[in-house]
């Protein structure tokens, strides 16, 4: 048993007056490790809450530099980081936050070559991209590794996400293929209210401590979409599908690096 | 005094510090085993048998100290 000291028991409070969380699930927390894929509109609020909650290892995974209009959702990050590298204004803001909080900062963009060996060392993984490539590959070297994780995607006023367990059905029994180029919009090209990263995102937060707590009931086989115009929710069912490229029996996973639309290449 | 197999005084706690040091001592309590409380009177005598049931633990007795203090025998998941 971790021994609390008066201060983390102030800190975890209303999180150990929980019944569901209780002394226990809060040293569950504290020795969770989560892999947060993107330090953008959704990774931003989602390590905010992690770290708040005391996620004992947080790993931020993020090539990119602060953007002036990142800061719109971005909430990670300030005015001052604009230039900085992302994991480390993220890390600089966790750090600030709580103290019992260790950040690995993964300052690389994944590709099939090096995602099997990141995720490896955390229990649940939230992808925080913001395309298609990259959400695809990380559905499948989750699923080719056991590892749960929380997909989401966000855009103008909508935003979605589901929660993958080994077993359950993965992003691809519910979108087998990647969209073609240009078919859908990125938010860069169509914009997005900043404050879907922050509902959706915090989502993802929710379902991470969800799984690391062991209670309640995650978005496995559900797709959660949200409308901010209508404020609607829909919850809806998936199935695994007999035919998903991923993980129907004998899909023999490859995990492929898909070319990214011309458009949203990173210029450096 | 009655027996108990644990002991954990909060009149120096104030809510809702109180009853997370009572979980506290609870983690460390085996199930069906008795932990005392020494708690003040006001908030604490109110609140804490209630939160203490609402978890599933048994208040067996509550002795009034007369001092301003209390003390509950609690048996752990006793419900």
């Amino acid at each position: 048993m971790i021994d609390f000291s008066d201060e983390m028991l102030e800190r975890y409070s209303r999180h150990i007056l929980l019944k569901e969380v209780g002394v226990s699930g809060q040293e569950k927390i504290l020795s969770a490790r989560v892999l947060i894929i993107g330090a953008g509109g959704l990774g931003a609020p989602a390590a905010m809450y992690l770290a708040a909650a005391g996620v004992g290892t947080i790993g931020i995974a993020d090539a990119d530099v602060v953007d002036l209009s990142n800061l719109q959702r971005q909430i990670i990050h300030s005015t001052a980081d604009v230039g900085k590298a992302k994991v480390l204004s993220a890390q600089e803001t966790v750090n600030a936050m709580n103290p019992d909080v260790k950040v690995v900062a993964h300052r690389l963009f994944v590709d099939s070559s090096n995602i099997a060996e990141i995720i490896s060392g955390y229990d649940f993984i939230v992808d925080g991209t913001d395309n298609f490539p990259v959400k695809y590959l990380i559905n499948d070297a989750c699923v080719l590794h056991k590892k749960p994780f929380s997909h989401a995607g966000i855009i103008q006023f909508k935003g979605q996400t589901l929660t993958y367990v080994p077993g359950a059905p993965c992003f691809r029994c519910v979108f087998p293929n990647m969209p073609p180029e240009g078919a859908v919009p990125t938010c860069r090209q169509a914009g997005v209210l900043g404050v879907m990263g922050g509902i959706i995102g915090t989502i993802q937060a929710a379902e991470a401590l969800k799984y690391i707590l062991g209670v309640g009931e995650l978005l496995a086989g559900k797709l959660l979409v949200f409308d901010a115009l209508t404020m609607n929710f829909r919850k809806i069912n998936v199935n695994k599908a007999k035919t998903c490229p991923t993980c129907s029996e004998g899909a023999g996973i490859k995990l492929i690096d898909y070319a990214a639309p011309v458009c949203d290449l990173k210029k450096h | 005094m009655s027996e108990y197999d644990n002991y954990i005084d909060i009149t120096a706690a104030v809510c809702p510090i109180t009853f997370v040091k009572v979980k506290v001592a609870l983690e460390r309590t085996d199930d069906g085993k008795i932990l005392y409380i020494k708690l003040n009177d006001g908030e604490p005598i109110q609140n804490i048998p209630r939160s203490l049931k609402d978890e599933g633990h048994k208040v067996v007795k509550i002795e009034n100290n007369g001092d301003g203090t209390y003390g509950l025998y609690v048996v752990k998941n006793g419900l």
